[in-house]
């Protein structure tokens, strides 16, 4: 047995430790690769048991995801002129035609512009009243902001009721603005508390600085404390997108046409008949991009906002 | 720049008396230092001359006309943090140009440069100008905040404690630097130290403020040998001026409860036996410790004295001053 150390752990600590954060990892992107894997997979591959772990890959689950399809009769088919486009190929290779355009695209659209409609509306009041909280005298304050944090103390969906309701008599039943103001008003809570957080932590003699050099109070809050609060404001971005963007019970109850975001849509791909799993893991794989890019281009942030509060300064 | 009057100016915060009453002229081209320990309202007169804190009662006049709905940018006042409070997300060039580039100002660019070019030259701090506010030490922290008000020409220059965390070369250098900078613009400036080295090289007035309330305004040197009281004779002075129970040499005005003396105020040679306890040799000075019947005294002798603890000296007052039993000065 070697020394004990208390700063450096010893070999076999390490291996331990080692093996049981790549573990850990492997469980974690498990169910992603799995998803990612089947959406390159022929219907058969997808479903086959065992699961196959090599497989011969194809687009069949994308073109699907984005196309309409009609079954045609093998001599109608071989009336038809040869494919114009590979996809046309693929389609043909299943005895059917393309009827036309997914409604995927559109689906995807009103998550994006849901998604980051609400994050941009959560992002820029919840600064200003994080603001406000933090350094002026409002009456109630404590008041007032435990009744902001009181609204997440139950599940959302525990108020769909009266918001359907209310959504209806308001006609913002699936419409774009009504889901960008359910998701800002879900999500402002979160966003007033962790930017209050992080302006409480950017000390006064900043602005009071700024005043004094002949700045206004908004110059200064626009030049001086919104660029140290850049953190706080990416980080909460990011809680508030993933939040919106993944959101899928209202998003069921509250939309069904014009403002559906994708996640209602993508179950609806597996289509009638046969169970096209491979289009639907397609939908979900490219679902997942927009909110992994985001989070990575801001994970240095993410990563201080996960662990703001623990550091006092 | 302009003369800056408080009038009756009181401010508190919640319970907590923080000015109480002050009223104090400061002239035109002059440089006030203001003397207190902590909490006796230094700090909360420069924020309430800036505008970052408004008087209870009372008014401000800078430049004869009254200020106190003014905002800090229509007063025109550059201040000096006793936290340096550059901006962190800028580089020293861009927090030296800062306030030249705020609305009121509206600099073109050239003279922003050079302005910027000047006073990072007269602070030292050239060779910094492009890095990040946070990649300074404490002291180019503290002369980039001092710099960020000399590139200005304000009514009012407000300096908290602004040399407080330079080495001691660096703060006797700019000690002097900034006394030339102030003497050179006629500019009027009001400091706050615990220095009072700062204080009697630097004013050309001092103000001492004991809880809130301004006790003493003059000269460096009417505080210095003329004390309105015990607390404003231990503001200045180093060593402290001696405190002893006028008993112990006798010969005292009626009504005297307690004698003050400076270290030079000490006459050897003369007077009533005590004795050497420590002998501090400073190079420049050299510090006397004695004892005359337990009360510690401190004076300053010979620099090459012989003297050695045990040693005896007799010793007797010369010009004291004294003071009632509240520490108000009598005689």
């Amino acid at each position: 047995m070697s020394s004990y150390s208390i700063t450096e752990p010893s070999k076999r600590q390490k291996w331990v430790a080692g093996v049981l954060v790549i573990l850990y990892a492997v469980i974690t992107i498990m169910p992603l690769i799995w998803i990612i894997a089947t959406g390159f997979k022929s219907p058969a591959d997808a479903i086959s048991y065992p699961p196959k772990v090599m497989f011969e890959p194809t687009l069949e689950g994308y073109v699907n995801l984005f196309t309409t399809r009609t079954r045609v009769s093998p001599e109608a088919l071989q009336a038809l002129p040869p494919p114009a486009t590979w996809y046309e190929g693929i389609v043909r290779n299943r005895d059917m035609v393309i009827a036309g355009p997914s409604r995927y695209g559109e689906r995807f659209l009103n998550s994006v512009i849901i998604g980051f409609g609400s994050t941009f509306l959560s992002v820029f009041l919840g600064t200003l009243a994080a603001y406000a909280f933090s350094r002026f005298k409002v009456p109630l304050k404590d008041d007032l902001l435990f009744f902001i944090l009181s609204t997440r103390m139950m599940p959302p969906i525990a108020v769909a009721i009266p918001i359907f309701l209310m959504f209806r008599t308001l006609g913002l039943s699936d419409t774009h603005l009504g889901m960008i103001l359910l998701y800002t008003a879900v999500n402002i809570s979160l966003a007033v508390w962790l930017l209050k957080g992080f302006i409480d932590e950017i000390p006064r003699e900043y602005e009071e600085a700024a005043l004094i050099d002949g700045y206004t109070r908004f110059q200064a809050f626009y030049k001086v404390v919104l660029p140290q609060a850049a953190t706080g404001i990416a980080s909460t971005a990011i809680f508030c997108l993933i939040f919106a963007w993944n959101e899928y019970a209202f998003a069921v109850l509250l939309t069904s046409g014009t403002a559906q975001t994708a996640p209602p849509f993508i179950p609806t791909i597996i289509g009638v008949g046969g169970q096209d799993w491979p289009a639907v893991a397609a939908g979900a794989t490219i679902f997942l991009v927009p909110v992994m890019v985001f989070t990575i281009l801001l994970r240095k942030h993410l990563l201080r906002g996960i662990t703001f509060g623990a550091v006092r300064k | 720049m302009a003369e800056v009057i408080l009038n009756n100016v009181s401010k508190a915060f919640g319970q907590d008396t923080a000015l109480d009453g002050v009223s104090m002229t400061i002239p035109d081209g002059a440089f006030v230092v203001l003397l207190g320990p902590t909490g006796a309202g230094k700090t909360t007169t420069l924020r309430l001359i800036s505008g970052l804190e408004k008087p209870d009662t009372g008014d401000i006049l800078i430049g004869g006309r009254s200020v106190v709905n003014d905002t800090p940018a229509q007063r025109d006042v550059a201040m000096v943090f006793q936290q340096y409070s550059l901006y962190p997300h800028l580089t020293v060039h861009e927090n030296l140009a800062f306030p030249l580039k705020s609305p009121i100002l509206r600099t073109p660019e050239d003279e922003i440069a050079r302005k910027v070019a000047e006073v990072a030259e007269v602070l030292q701090i050239s060779h910094k100008l492009n890095n990040k506010a946070t990649e300074l030490s404490g002291g180019e922290m503290q002369r980039v905040s001092i710099g960020r008000a000399l590139v200005r020409d304000p009514s009012i220059y407000l300096m908290d404690e602004p040399l407080s965390s330079l080495d001691a070369k660096l703060r006797s250098d700019l000690r002097v630097e900034l006394k030339r900078i102030q003497a050179g613009l006629g500019a009027t400036l009001l400091y706050v130290t615990h220095d009072q080295i700062e204080a009697m090289t630097m004013a050309t007035h001092v103000g001492v403020l004991d809880q809130g309330r301004l006790v003493q305004f003059g000269t460096p040197r009417e505080i210095y040998e003329n004390p309105v009281s015990l607390y404003v004779a231990s503001r200045l002075g180093l060593p402290r001026i001696n405190t002893l129970p006028v008993a112990l040499f006798g010969d005292a005005p009626a009504g005297a409860a307690t004698i003050g003396l400076r270290p030079e105020h000490i006459a050897q040679g003369q007077g009533r036996d005590s004795t050497v306890t420590r002998v501090e040799h400073l190079g420049d000075q050299t510090r006397l410790h004695l004892s005359l019947e337990q009360h510690d005294i401190v004076t300053l002798t010979d620099v090459h004295t012989t003297l050695r603890p045990g040693d005896t000296v007799a010793i007797a007052p010369r010009n004291p001053l004294y003071f009632d039993t509240n520490g108000t000065r009598i005689a």
